[in-house]
């Protein structure tokens, strides 16, 4: 029957898959996109067919300042290799001030991680503005290669995410 | 220190009969002397129990918020004998309208550095039944079940007192010391460097070897004056990390890095959180942290110095440095 084909098939797939993540891996790396810049710079991004890494998972939210910190550790605890973090410039904030909240945050919460031994390479904050489609690609892509090259972060994955 | 010790319970007996409050809080001996932990006194005959000596480290500032103390105005004022770093609580308390200034009295009283009994028994002395103290407060005679012996007071101190920020009282309605107004003592930053020069790897290795004991039993948060908040995360059920046992390496040093963001900008740096833990992890070495790096990059600012500050991680500047320049440890 054509849909248990489809089920095999399926199978049959997520094992190859499984079978290739195992020789080669790839970098898990989470995105923090404000809705109001960087989330629609990554739109553009997309309709001017630029690409950036499939391994970025963007989750868009309101401001770079609704970023909490325990999200960032979450991410790491769940066996992120990199966070990012995107905001609209210094100065145009959708709420105006957001962002500048989010980067004195930002910058004490990975002078932390640094100090708890998370390389400082695998946390970065960068603005990107919705006009910013290109510069949305480039960042992506420097950091997923930024990643990549630090290699996978098994010092603070938990266990059981990585079966 | 004695001396003043005598002049302190004479003077909250005296204010306590004038009427001038209608409560002390203190301190008064656990089951042994040197267990001393905070204390409500309600009447003038309880007041016997009233201690004031070189075991009395416990900050009194969170005492008076976790009992509600100063925020009642009907129950009339309420006597505080606050330490010089337990004034700088006091104050960052009052700056987050945590208390009302109106319902206490400030005894502020003089500190000589405080000591930790753990520090005493390490040097092998067991059966310890008292402490004498030596005229200028340097040495310390240990009465002990095999006899007295004497010890150095330096080498006994809590690890806050080590590097005392100072005698000097930040906020007080009368002042009972006779303390020289000293500055602070020692580099408190000094093991925070230590850290940072390591590898990453050495530093992860540290903080798993220290994180590790953690038991997860809150005295840190139940401890810290600034975590005054009457609802913690940590509370919530949802959040994954409440109240259970690690399921992983990681949990513990989210948790130790949410509560020391959490109080960041906000921190006195009393060191409750590192002297009430049971397992003795250096949590201080968190909160300096956090204290260290503000002053890097947003200018010198001692929480708690006076009280209505305006704390740097709710305010900004245009220019302030990028998050990506912080460091060039261990990353780009």
């Amino acid at each position: 029957m054509p849909v248990n084909e489809n089920v095999n098939a399926d199978n049959g797939s997520a094992a190859e898959a499984q079978a290739t993540e195992t020789k080669q891996w790839k970098p898990r790396i989470v995105a923090f996109c404000c809705n109001w810049c960087s989330y629609a710079g990554a739109d553009l991004a997309g309709s001017s067919r630029l690409s950036y890494p499939a391994e970025i998972k963007i989750i868009r939210v309101p401001c770079s300042c609704r970023v909490n910190p325990t999200f960032i550790l979450k991410a790491f605890e769940r066996g992120a290799d990199g966070v990012i973090i995107c905001g609209c410039h210094p100065g145009d904030c959708h709420y105006s001030t957001g962002n500048y909240y989010a980067r004195r945050r930002m910058a004490l919460l990975f002078s932390m991680l640094d100090y708890i031994g998370v390389e400082r390479g695998r946390t970065r904050v960068e603005w990107v503005s919705a006009a910013e489609g290109a510069r949305f690609s480039q960042v992506m892509n420097d950091f997923a290669k930024k990643i990549s090259e630090l290699g996978e972060n098994v010092k603070v994955g938990d266990l059981r995410c990585r079966q | 220190m004695q001396a003043v010790s005598k002049k302190v319970l004479d003077r909250a007996r005296e204010l306590m009969r004038d009427g001038t409050v209608s409560r002390v809080a203190g301190w008064k001996a656990g089951e042994f002397f040197y267990d001393c932990e905070p204390a409500l006194f309600e009447t003038e005959e309880s007041l016997k129990d009233l201690v004031y000596n070189r075991f009395c480290a416990a900050n009194l500032s969170k005492f008076l918020i976790t009992n509600d103390i100063a925020s009642v105005a009907d129950r009339g004022r309420t006597l505080v004998l606050l330490k010089p770093c337990d004034t700088y609580s006091f104050n960052q308390l009052l700056t987050e309208h945590r208390l009302s200034r109106d319902n206490v009295y400030i005894l502020g009283v003089g500190c000589e550095g405080m000591c930790d009994v753990d520090r005493i028994r390490a040097l092998g002395i067991k059966g310890i039944t008292g402490v004498d103290e030596s005229e200028d407060g340097k040495k310390l005679t240990v009465r002990t079940l095999y006899g007295d012996g004497e010890i150095d007071v330096d080498g006994v101190l809590v690890n806050k007192c080590e590097t005392c920020k100072g005698k000097a009282h930040k906020i007080f309605d009368e002042l009972i010391s006779d303390n020289e107004e000293e500055g602070p003592r020692g580099d408190r930053f000094e093991c925070v460097r230590e850290l940072e020069s390591m590898a990453p790897a050495e530093r992860f290795a540290f903080w798993q070897k220290e994180l590790s004991k953690c038991i997860r039993c809150n005295a840190c948060r139940n401890a810290c004056p600034a975590c005054s908040c009457r609802k913690c995360v940590f509370d919530n059920n949802a959040s994954g990390i409440a109240s259970k046992a690690n399921t992983d390496s990681f949990e513990e040093k989210l948790f130790h890095i949410i509560r020391a963001f959490h109080v960041a900008g906000r921190c006195t740096d009393c060191g409750e959180c590192s002297r009430v833990c049971p397992q003795g992890i250096p949590l201080h070495l968190f909160n300096r942290k956090y204290i260290k790096d503000i002053n890097e990059f947003y200018g010198e600012f001692a929480a708690g110095e006076e009280a209505g500050q305006r704390g740097p991680l709710i305010s900004f500047e245009a220019g302030d440095r990028e998050p990506n320049s912080v460091s060039d440890k261990g990353g780009d």
